[in-house]
């Protein structure tokens, strides 16, 4: 499988990267807090490891800080305090174009919205992923092409986003994350916008990218998507806590007591 | 923009240690820089094309003026090559210099001027001053049609001079003029005015009193154009009824071949009065270069302030576009900011679209223009004339609105925070 091997290409001489051992991302008490007046803590600082291969969940309600913490873990936003080693690198206080640099290579990112480019064809959109991180022009169709066949689009690679269902156009947004071969498949809310059946399909499609060895952090504020996770971490007013295994939490939310 | 390149090295150092420091920043290569702008013009093509109008238009009213007024000034340079420039006239300036210096044309004015060389025709003119109130009749008795027309004694040489085109008859020569012939010619209209409409009835006038037959009825003329609305006899029987014309009275029409009437001018106060070559001042045609200036700078200066006109309004459209087209786009844009675009490549993207669309605007309004100016020059009988600065500088004005407009979007668009972006 060819993705596989791109998503374990870590330590290659084009990339000499950190080992397996290393943590994709490391919180070191991170947080985050807008200056005022009056200030506002949106991240209480907190510390979280995600290993190499894991799928790890956050699970909070809105308003919980998910935004923020989504922001900080994918760069979009620079914590205020703390150290963030995402594979290694210390990233935390990381201007403005090397965050761009590092977005663009370690993190895959899926949306809730989707965020296609709505006049351009699922394989053009996969294409943009590679525009900006000095990406080789030569092979990008046909990595786009092995990305859209990996999560079953193979069919539908020239279609525009409009003409695609919800599942399609969030397949075509993971393709989009894997085709650059990231440390992180970062997704937040990826089911928030599709109904129960297609949601099923694209998590059990992020269930068999982990098991092909992607890293995935999964943020949702759905219990039953936080389920698939190895682990789980909640998010409540700006405080990040591990909570219990998974086999302990799905017996808690039985019980309707999780959320 | 917020590079902090002192940031760089602690990156360097735990990943990229060996590798070019360069390849640490995202990269937009050139070719991926204008698929996308092109791209985002395709989207919306109507919109694409609805902006790039204003441009179309000014660049295309910019390139038809200019065009128009090197057309238009070419123009009159060929009628001025063909007419004014070789024309003559010398007029008799002897009363100014000296109050008893008589009519100061010789009687073989005609004979001296057109011996020199290139000299086509010339004669001599002078309007007979009569007092009666109705000088010219159809009729000797009373009750007959009386006209208060003007009556030019001219020399044969004069009435070559001014190429006229004949309705009927013919013109007098020198026959008529040795002679003092009694006849005239009639411009068309004083004709028509007298109820003389054929030469049939062999017609004369009664001018002062005096019959003149009527032998030519002149149609048009290319030089001298009041010949058309006068009684023309003989300058040698006007000289013998009404006596020599006043001092500085008469003039005299040259008739040059092309080029020479500068030389013609110069020469022929000489050759006319050899005693006091003063008493006469050949006026030659005009300098072609100084009409064409005045010409140029009258009519070109407003029309290119309403082309600059058409052109801010085809800035401003462009600025309004593509600043809706940023807000409209800005999910497209958080989403390019996480896949590794920086604020630059954003800015670039959106500056290359809008110049972009300048310059095709650019290009199609100085094709526009062309078409324009070869247009109205087909229609005028006309030969276009475009300056090869005009046309390469046109398309160069439409990039230049284009990226100016596209600067405040641009701007807009780099300053979008990728959070704010993503959140919608």
């Amino acid at each position: 499988m060819r993705l596989r091997a791109h998503t374990r290409r870590r330590g290659s001489p084009q990339a000499p990267g950190p080992g397996p051992q290393t943590p994709v991302m490391e919180f070191r008490g991170v947080g985050l807090t807008y200056p005022g007046p009056p200030p506002v803590t949106a991240l209480r600082p907190c510390d979280l490891i995600v290993r190499r291969g894991e799928f790890v969940t956050v699970i909070g309600p809105s308003g919980s800080g998910k935004s923020t913490f989504l922001n900080v873990a994918g760069l979009l936003d620079a914590p205020t305090e703390g150290s963030y080693l995402l594979d290694g690198i210390d990233v935390a206080g990381a201007g403005e174009a090397a965050r761009a640099a590092l977005r663009g290579r370690h993190i895959g990112f899926v949306f809730q919205s989707f965020h296609l480019m709505p006049h351009r064809s699922a394989l053009e959109n996969v294409t943009l992923a590679m525009v900006y991180n000095r990406s080789g022009r030569a092979d990008r169709t046909a990595r786009a092409r092995a990305a859209l066949i990996r999560v079953g689009l193979g069919h539908r690679i020239d279609a525009v986003p409009t003409r695609l269902s919800g599942g399609e156009r969030q397949r075509v947004a993971i393709a989009r994350a894997l085709v650059a071969r990231p440390s992180l498949l970062l997704c937040d809310e990826p089911t928030g916008n599709l109904d129960t059946a297609t949601a099923e399909s694209v998590l059990a499609l992020l269930d068999e990218l982990h098991a092909e060895g992607m890293t995935v952090l999964v943020i949702t504020h759905d219990p039953a998507v936080a389920a698939h996770g190895e682990r789980t971490v909640a998010i409540r007013d700006g405080v990040l806590a591990e909570q219990p295994g998974r086999r302990a939490r799905r017996a808690l939310s039985r019980e309707g007591v999780a959320e | 923009m917020t590079d902090k390149p002192s940031r760089l090295p602690r990156l360097r150092s735990r990943r990229h240690s060996h590798e070019p420091s360069l390849s640490a920043f995202s990269s937009f290569s050139l070719r991926d820089l204008f698929g996308e702008s092109l791209a985002g013009m395709l989207q919306r093509p109507a919109r694409s094309a609805l902006t790039g109008l204003g441009t179309v238009l000014g660049v295309g009213t910019f390139v038809a003026v200019l065009g128009l007024t090197a057309t238009t000034s070419s123009q009159i340079d060929s009628r001025f090559d063909l007419l004014s420039a070789t024309e003559v006239t010398i007029e008799d300036v002897g009363r100014q210099q000296n109050e008893f210096a008589g009519h100061a044309f010789p009687d073989d004015a005609d004979d001296r001027i057109e011996a020199l060389n290139g000299v086509q025709h010339a004669g001599v003119y002078w309007q007979v001053r009569l007092t009666g109130t109705d000088t010219v009749r159809a009729s000797p008795l009373g009750d007959a049609t009386g006209e208060r027309a003007q009556i030019l004694a001219a020399s044969p040489g004069t009435l070559q001079a001014a190429l006229p085109t004949l309705a009927q008859g013919r013109l007098y020569d020198g026959f008529q003029q040795d002679t003092s012939a009694q006849v005239a010619l009639l411009g068309s209209g004083t004709a028509a005015r007298l109820g003389i409409t054929t030469l049939d009835t062999r017609p004369a006038v009664f001018i002062d009193g005096e019959p003149f037959a009527v032998i030519g009825i002149i149609d048009d003329v290319q030089r001298k154009a009041d010949l058309l609305l006068s009684v023309v006899v003989p300058s040698s029987t006007a000289e013998r009824l009404w006596g020599v014309p006043e001092e500085g009275g008469a003039k005299m029409l040259v008739a040059t071949s092309t080029g020479a009437a500068a030389q013609v001018a110069h020469e022929a106060p000489t050759a006319l009065r050899p005693d006091h070559p003063e008493y006469l001042k050949a006026t030659p045609p005009p300098d072609p270069k100084s009409l064409r200036t005045s010409v140029t700078s009258d009519l070109g200066q407003l029309f290119l302030l309403l082309a600059a006109i058409c052109l801010v309004i085809g800035a401003v459209g462009i600025a309004n576009t593509t600043l809706v087209a940023v807000l409209e786009r800005t999910g497209e844009i958080g989403l390019r900011r996480a896949l590794g675009a920086r604020s630059r490549h954003i800015t670039l993207q959106f500056l290359t679209e809008s110049g972009t669309l300048g310059a095709l605007g650019g290009l199609v309004g100085t094709s526009v223009g062309v078409i324009t100016v070869v247009a109205v020059a087909v229609v005028r009988d006309w030969t276009p004339v475009v300056h090869p600065v005009t046309l390469a500088a046109a398309p160069a004005v439409g990039l230049a609105t284009g990226l100016l407009a596209g600067l405040y979007p641009a701007w807009r668009a780099a300053r979008i925070q990728p959070a704010e972006a993503l959140r919608r």
